[in-house]
C-alpha cells in the first residue's frame, strides 16, 4: 500500500511527522506492508496534514489527520476521508502549471520528476539558440512574480545582449513578505523545477553560474534545495556538460541572514557578495552590472520555476491563460484569518472577492471580513467594497492596490487598522537598510506620528499624509517607497479607526 | 573584552571554517554562518582572521555582522524560540500570543531566560501564513500556536 504524506513546512508545523510515524507504527502492528512517500503540499493547508492512500491508481485523501487517526485511515473507514484528492473542488478549479507536481511527487526523486514532465523543457531549450529561448519567454508573457511584474523576457534580453566574460543567474528566494509562501512550497515540493528553470535561463543569456539566495528562516527549504542541487549535479543535470550538451551550468544555494530588505534585488546582490545588504542606486541595472559587477539575471523563484512548463507546453499555451497584460497563472497565497487558507494557482483575472469569500470561505473566526492586505507588508489594505477587483497587475493597480507576490492576508472586524498602519511603519524602521533618508528617518517619524493620531492629535494626520508622500517619491527602493501604501490605504478606507483617539481627546 | 589570542584549537577551527569557504564568490556570509553554526555566535577571535583572509577592514566586518539579524557576538540560550510578528500571524492573535509569552518569561525581544534555556527572537514571517500564528524552536516549525501549546513547549525546553 502506497501512502503519501507531505514534508512541506506547513504540514510539518501541523504535525505531519507525527502522523507519518503513527501510520508506520500502526502498519507494523497490523502487519501491513506500507510504503510512505513524503511529498510537497497540495496547498490545502486547512486539510494538513493531508494523508493520501493510492487505491487502483487514484489517490484518496484523509485530513486533517492526527496520529490518533492512523488505525482508521489504514482500515479505510476514517471519518477524515475526503475522497479522491484530484476531485476536490479546490483542486479541480485550479490551473496548476507551475505547481503541477507539487504534492504529487517525491521532491528529491529525479526519475519521478521526469516521469511527470520534468526536464522536457530543458531538453527543448538545449536545441535552441539563446535568442530563441529569450523569444519564447517573451511570447509567454511571463512577468516577474516577485512583485514588480517586470517582463522576464525583456530582462533576459538585456543580459543576453551584454558582452562579458562571466554572467550570472541569481534566484531571489528571500521570500520575506508576510502572507507569501509560494516560493517556499515549490522549493520544498518540487526543487528540480527551479533548478531546471535556472539552467534554461543560463542557456538563454550565456550564464554558466547561478545562485539561489534563500532566506535563513526557511531551514527545510534550504535542506531540500541543497540536496536537490547535489542530486542534479551527480546526475549530470548541472555541471560542465548539462545533459550531455557540452554546455555548462552550475549553481549553489546561499543562505540569507535575516534581513528583509535583501529581498530587494540590489541589496540581495550586495549581500551575496558578502557586504551589508544595502540598496544600490539604479542605474546601472543588475542586468548589466549585477553580481560582482557582471551582467546578472535576478528573478524570483516562481518566475524561474515557471520557465520549464513554458518550454514543455509551449509559450502560447502559457500565454493563453490570463487577462490583459497579465498572462499565464498567478499563484495565490490565501492566509491570515481565513477558514480555508493555502495555495491556489489560477489564471489571472479571478476577483479578490471570489478568493476571500468563496475559496477562502471567509474568516476562520466566523466574524465579518474587514480587510484584505494584498501583496505583502508593502501592499494596500483593501476593504470589502473593493473586492470586485480582478487580480491582475494593472487591474489591481487601478484600484489602488498592489498584486505583488500575490499573497492575500485576511483580517476580521476585530483588526485595528491604525495598529496595522503603525506596524507597517515600525517594520520599515526595523528593516530599513539605512541608505536613503526618507525610509530610514521617515519610518521612525511615521511611528511617532501615528502614535500622535492615536492620542487624538488632530494636526498629525495631514503630517502623516505629507510624510507618506515624501517616502513614496523620495525612497530609493520599494521598502520606503511602498510602506506608505498600507499606511495610507488604512487611513483612506478605515478612517473610523483613526478617529477613536480624537473622540477620546475631545 | 580582551583581544588575547584564542586557544590554539579554537583558532585552528576558525581557520578551517574560513579556509573551507574562502574560494567561494562572496565568501563572507558563508564564513559567518559556518562560524555561528560551530560556535553559536561569531567569536571575537575570528575577526582578525577573517579580515586577514578576505583583505577587508575590521570596520567592514563589523558593518556586515551588525547589519544582519542572524549574527550574534555572544552565545544565545540553549534553544532559540522565534515568534512571528508579521501581519498574517497578527490577523489570528499572534501579537497577544507574543506579548503573553514575553510577559510570562519576564523578557523583552532578544532576551534569554535566566537559566540560559531559551532566547526569544522576533521573526518576520516563517512562510506559515495559512496556519498562523507561527513559531520556530531551533529549526522546528510550529503552526496554529496557542498559549497552551506555547506553555508546554517552554516547559519542554526548560524555560
Amino acid at each position: 500500500m502506497k501512502l503519501y504524506i507531505p514534508l512541506d513546512s506547513a504540514a510539518k508545523a501541523l504535525g505531519a511527522d507525527d502522523v507519518a510515524a503513527a501510520l508506520a507504527a500502526e502498519a507494523e502492528t497490523q502487519g501491513l506492508e506500507i510504503d510512505i512517500i513524503r511529498t510537497g503540499s497540495r496547498g490545502m493547508i486547512w486539510l494538513e496534514p493531508l494523508v493520501e492512500i493510492e487505491q487502483d491508481g487514484t489517490r484518496i485523501g484523509f485530513g486533517p489527520a492526527t496520529p490518533e487517526d492512523a488505525a482508521a485511515i489504514l482500515s479505510g473507514n476514517s471519518d477524515k476521508a475526503l475522497g479522491p484528492v484530484e476531485e476536490l473542488d479546490w483542486m479541480k478549479r485550479q490551473d496548476r502549471l507551475t505547481f503541477a507536481r507539487v504534492g504529487v511527487i517525491d521532491p528529491l526523486d529525479l526519475a519521478d520528476y521526469e516521469a511527470h514532465g520534468g526536464l522536457a523543457g530543458l531538453r527543448r531549450a538545449l536545441g535552441m539558440t539563446g535568442q530563441e529561448i529569450v523569444d519564447e519567454v517573451k511570447t509567454s508573457g511571463l512577468r516577474g512574480r516577485g512583485g514588480a511584474g517586470f517582463p522576464t523576457g525583456i530582462k533576459w534580453q538585456t543580459v543576453h545582449d551584454a558582452d562579458a566574460p562571466q554572467k550570472y543567474i541569481v534566484c531571489n528566494a528571500d521570500e520575506g513578505d508576510s502572507g507569501t509562501f509560494a516560493d517556499r512550497m515549490i522549493m520544498e515540493g518540487d526543487p528540480f523545477t527551479l533548478i531546471e528553470g535556472m539552467a534554461i535561463a543560463g542557456l538563454a543569456v550565456g550564464a554558466t553560474r547561478g545562485y539561489v539566495y534563500l532566506r535563513s528562516e526557511y531551514p527545510d527549504a534550504i535542506a531540500i534545495m541543497t540536496r536537490a542541487v547535489e542530486i542534479a549535479r551527480a546526475k549530470g543535470l548541472l555541471g560542465a556538460d548539462v545533459m550531455g550538451s557540452g554546455r555548462a551550468f552550475d549553481m549553489e544555494i546561499r543562505k540569507g541572514a535575516g534581513a528583509y530588505v535583501c529581498g530587494e534585488e540590489t541589496s540581495l546582490l550586495n549581500s551575496l557578495e558578502g557586504k551589508r545588504g544595502v540598496v544600490r542606486a539604479k542605474p546601472p541595472l543588475p542586468a548589466l552590472e549585477g553580481f560582482l559587477g557582471r551582467p546578472t539575471v535576478v528573478n524570483n523563484v516562481i518566475s524561474l520555476a515557471t520557465v520549464p512548463v513554458i518550454f514543455e507546453r509551449g509559450a502560447q499555451h502559457y500565454a493563453d491563460f490570463g487577462m490583459g497584460r497579465s498572462r499565464g497563472t498567478v499563484t495565490l497565497q490565501i492566509a491570515g484569518n481565513v477558514e480555508r487558507g493555502g495555495l491556489f494557482e489560477t489564471a489571472f483575472g479571478i476577483s479578490l472577492g471570489e478568493v476571500v469569500n468563496d475559496l477562502g470561505g471567509g474568516t476562520m473566526t466566523g466574524r465579518p471580513v474587514k480587510a484584505a492586505q494584498v501583496g505583502g507588508p508593502l501592499g494596500a489594505y483593501l476593504p470589502a467594497s473593493k473586492f470586485d477587483a480582478p487580480l491582475g497587475y494593472e487591474e489591481l493597480d487601478a484600484k489602488g492596490g498592489l498584486l505583488g507576490h500575490a499573497g492575500i492576508v485576511i483580517f476580521d472586524d476585530s483588526a485595528d487598522m491604525l495598529e496595522m498602519a503603525r506596524f507597517a511603519m515600525e517594520f520599515c524602521a526595523v528593516e530599513s537598510c539605512g541608505k536613503c533618508t526618507p525610509c530610514r528617518i521617515g519610518a521612525v517619524r511615521g511611528v511617532e506620528t501615528i502614535d500622535r493620531i492615536a492620542r487624538g492629535d488632530a494636526d498629525a494626520l495631514p503630517l502623516l499624509t505629507d510624510l507618506c508622500e515624501v517616502m513614496r517619491d523620495g525612497s530609493l527602493c520599494a521598502l520606503g517607497g511602498f510602506t506608505p501604501l498600507p499606511v495610507m490605504s488604512a487611513v483612506t478606507h478605515f478612517a473610523d479607526d483613526f478617529a477613536h483617539g480624537k473622540e477620546a481627546a475631545e | 573584552m580582551t583581544n588575547s589570542p584564542p586557544p590554539a584549537e579554537i583558532a585552528d577551527e576558525i581557520a578551517a571554517i574560513i579556509d573551507a569557504h574562502k574560494a567561494l564568490e562572496g565568501p563572507l556570509l558563508p564564513i559567518l554562518h559556518g562560524l555561528q553554526d560551530a560556535f553559536d555566535h561569531i567569536p571575537q577571535a575570528a575577526g582578525p582572521l577573517i579580515c586577514d583572509a578576505l583583505n577587508i577592514s575590521r570596520a567592514e566586518l563589523h558593518g556586515v555582522i551588525s547589519f544582519y539579524h542572524d549574527f550574534r557576538d555572544a552565545p544565545a540560550g540553549r534553544h532559540i524560540l522565534k515568534i512571528c510578528r508579521a501581519e498574517a500571524c497578527q490577523a489570528v492573535g499572534g501579537k497577544a500570543l507574543a506579548e503573553d509569552t514575553l510577559a510570562k518569561l519576564g523578557l523583552d525581544w532578544h532576551g534569554t531566560t535566566p537559566g540560559g534555556a531559551v532566547t526569544i527572537e522576533p521573526v518576520y514571517c516563517l512562510g506559515l501564513c495559512a496556519c498562523a500564528p507561527a513559531a520556530m524552536i531551533d529549526d522546528r516549525v510550529i503552526g496554529r500556536m496557542d498559549s497552551a501549546r506555547m506553555q508546554s513547549l517552554l516547559e519542554k525546553v526548560g524555560a
